[in-house]
């Protein structure tokens, strides 16, 4: 059984709500005492139906104002897979949470009422998601029920859709028209749209081929923490611990360390107290050199003829999480892998409209919630791939330094 | 030695590895780390994750039980095998201790969870830990659901779930100012089955309590508490001997047990695997007094 993580975008008029509450209780994920306290509150607060979203709300203050924001996980498993459900609210004001959730998602779900069409809002986390290189999307159409069943209507959100994603980066897409509320190509597929001849939801998030989406052919390991136990067993035991970014490592490979370019071959790879024949993503490893070289936290082991260059000047799409703008000249503290460094933000290219992908190269600084592509400075060398090869490589974070909060998510170019 | 025909990890090892990665990144960031012990199943599997994210080291930090008085022997017994086993530095906050020391008051109506609070962050304090590995699970309540890795606590040991950090990617945040401490959750994506099927798997020891076995008991508020001389019986309730386990530990005087004849490792998964109703909702009466009762304990600083 293997791992899905997937992002749903929406807020409740989508339907989002409904839609996981029935993923979730089809696939019994939710417990009889959590619909019950559900069941109670919606009672209480004199509603006419069960409200799913209250499964989801977990804090007070949104349960008072009825209203998803942060990002809540969910999980749910069928014979076939584990999901993490990254749910996040939809609105244009939690674009951060909305970019959060996408970025360790394997699959965004984005949600459109056929009654509506494509929204402003379905566009945007369609954006979003494609910024952040989520590599599946599946376009849920809900409320089918309430267009009849209509094929027609169906067909013209999807071509609407497709011609969109056209200027997106979309290398999976999957369209389903759904009745979150009456199950309809949820789990199973629907009697009432016999035209549809695609697969259900849940059948699609069960067999979508996420194999593929890693990289297995260009070795990049960030080196996280030095193993040397020092005891008397293990008195020369000194083994590189981290978590294979990509690529396959293998006993024998010759390997490059950055920053110090020095090679050696890799004499074992250690998984606890066995030896592992290989090591691939996502699997934390100790790995062993042959040579006794200086390698610390923040190098980075990678094959001879195929490393990142090592660089200080970073040009990234950045969204932007906190109130205080960023300007150039602002400087922060910025972690890639497992480096860290600081950086000196020398301009800011462009802003991004995510409504409608227009760059405005008037714009010279990022708002809260703001996407822009940006240009930095870093006081030590980063080992970066593009963030479309390379998700884990060409992903940063930006700190602020008195405060100490996550400020910004950045995406190298 | 190992080969993966098709390079995919099942999802148990995936969240084995995103486990390690995170130990790794805290004791390589974060100056004192502690892992939060308690004998029971989320802190066992999180002590055996930490030991294969450092072996053959020993473990880079000590280990830290809140003692509440009315823990069960049986999950002592454990303990101390686990810490005898890896050769690990117990530190024990004692809760009857905090209370002679006036570190926090007993009124008679507060429950000794409750006053494990005070107890753990008094304990952070004095030995200037900055980190605290705790077993939590998104899955197991919503407030938990909404919870970062890296739990950012103040001076005060207060989360504030209005104001969390994002977390992006497995990127994580250690920056502390003096007196700021987090709370490192590395089991967040795991849920009640996944640690079932881990210890199963990893075939290590955990507290006898967990299986099958004979117990007198009585029923209070639809749930089934042990008889002890610190949980006296009220007018009405009946002491039976019956075939039980229990699906959490915590205090003696609140932890439930079930009827249950599930004797081995692969019994409880299929019982787990079949339950209608979370282990928090059944067997634990801390966490029925509201709606938000975990939301309001974790904000003051509870486990």
């Amino acid at each position: 059984m293997d791992l899905l993580r997937f992002a749903t975008a929406g807020s409740v008029d989508d339907g989002k709500s409904t839609l996981i509450g029935r993923l979730l209780l089809d696939s019994k994920a939710i417990f009889e005492d959590q619909l019950e306290a559900v069941e109670a509150t919606s009672r209480t607060k004199g509603f006419d139906y069960t409200d799913l979203a209250l499964l989801t709300d977990g804090l007070r203050s949104e349960r008072e104002q009825g209203i998803t924001i942060d990002v809540a996980y969910r999980y749910f498993a069928t014979p076939q897979r584990k999901f993490i459900i990254a749910d996040t609210p939809g609105h244009v004001q939690y674009t951060r949470n909305m970019v959060t959730g996408a970025s360790t998602a394997d699959l965004g779900l984005v949600l459109v009422d056929a009654r509506q069409g494509l929204t402003e809002q379905s566009r945007r986390h369609a954006v979003i998601l494609s910024l952040l290189r989520v590599p599946h999307l599946v376009l849920a159409v809900n409320k089918m029920d309430l267009v009849d069943w209509d094929e027609e209507t169906f067909n013209r959100i999807r071509q609407e859709f497709v011609q969109f994603a056209q200027r997106l980066n979309v290398p999976d897409l999957a369209v389903i028209p759904i009745s979150a509320l009456q199950g309809d190509n949820v789990v199973t597929r629907s009697e009432n749209m016999p035209w549809f001849e695609g697969s259900s939801l849940m059948h699609h998030l069960e067999n979508v081929h996420i194999a593929s989406d890693r990289d297995l052919r260009d070795v990049r390991f960030p080196v996280q923490y030095v193993v040397r136990p020092k005891s008397d067993e293990h008195h020369d035991y000194r083994g590189y611990a981290g978590r294979v970014a990509s690529g396959v490592l293998k006993p024998g490979d010759e390997v490059l360390v950055l920053p110090s370019g020095l090679t050696s071959k890799i004499a074992g790879i250690d998984l606890y107290d066995e030896e592992v024949a290989e090591a691939f993503p996502p699997m934390s490893v100790v790995v062993r050199l042959e040579d006794d070289l200086d390698v610390s936290r923040g190098d980075m082991i990678c094959r001879v003829r195929n490393a990142p260059e090592p660089t200080q000047d970073i040009d990234a799409m950045v969204c932007w999480m906190t109130r205080d703008p960023l300007r150039p000249g602002r400087k922060l503290a910025i972690k890639h892998t497992t480096r860290s460094a600081r950086a000196l933000v020398k301009d800011v290219q462009y802003r991004l409209d995510i409504n409608t992908l227009h760059r405005d190269l008037e714009a010279g600084e990022l708002g809260l919630n703001e996407i822009g592509r940006i240009r930095l400075r870093t006081t030590q060398q980063l080992f970066v791939d593009p963030y479309e090869q390379n998700r884990t490589t060409g992903s940063f974070i930006l700190i602020d330094e008195a405060t100490g909060t996550t400020v910004g998510a950045g995406m190298t170019n | 030695m190992q080969t993966h025909a098709d390079y995919r990890l099942s999802q148990l090892d995936e969240l084995e590895s995103e486990s390690i990665h995170i130990f790794r990144e805290v004791v390589a960031e974060l100056e004192r780390p502690v892992l939060m012990f308690s004998g029971g199943k989320d802190s066992i599997v999180m002590l055996r994750l930490a030991e294969k994210a450092f072996y053959p080291a020993r473990l880079p930090f000590p280990l830290l039980q809140v003692d509440t008085g009315l823990d069960f022997p049986e999950v002592l017994a454990t303990r101390d095998s686990w810490v005898e086993r890896l050769g690990a530095t117990l530190v024990v906050a004692s809760v009857d201790e905090a209370i002679a020391n006036g570190v926090v008051v007993d009124d008679g109506r507060t429950s000794r969870n409750r006053l494990q609070t005070g107890t753990l962050l008094d304990a952070i304090e004095k030995n200037g830990f900055t980190a605290a590995f705790g077993g939590g699970r998104r899955d197991e309540e919503k407030a938990r659901a909404k919870e970062r890795v890296y739990s950012h606590r103040d001076e005060f040991g207060q989360w504030d779930p209005k104001n969390q950090r994002p977390e992006l990617w497995s990127l994580y945040n250690g920056r502390l100012h003096a007196g700021e401490h987090m709370r490192i959750f590395p089991l967040s994506n795991w849920t009640e089955l996944d640690i079932w099927h881990y210890l199963e798997r990893e075939e290590v020891e955990i507290p006898s309590i967990y299986f099958a076995h004979r117990r007198r008991v009585f029923e209070r508020d639809g749930m089934l508490l042990s008889e002890h001389p610190a949980n006296p019986c009220r007018d009405g309730e009946v002491v039976t001997e019956r075939t039980v386990r229990f699906r959490t530990v915590g205090d003696l005087s609140l932890t439930g047990c079930v009827e249950s004849e599930a004797s081995t490792l692969a019994e409880i998964v299929e019982e787990v695997a079949v339950a209608r109703v979370t282990e928090r909702g059944a067997t634990r009466g801390d966490d029925r007094f509201s709606e938000a009762a975990m939301e309001d304990r974790k904000k003051e600083g509870y486990f």
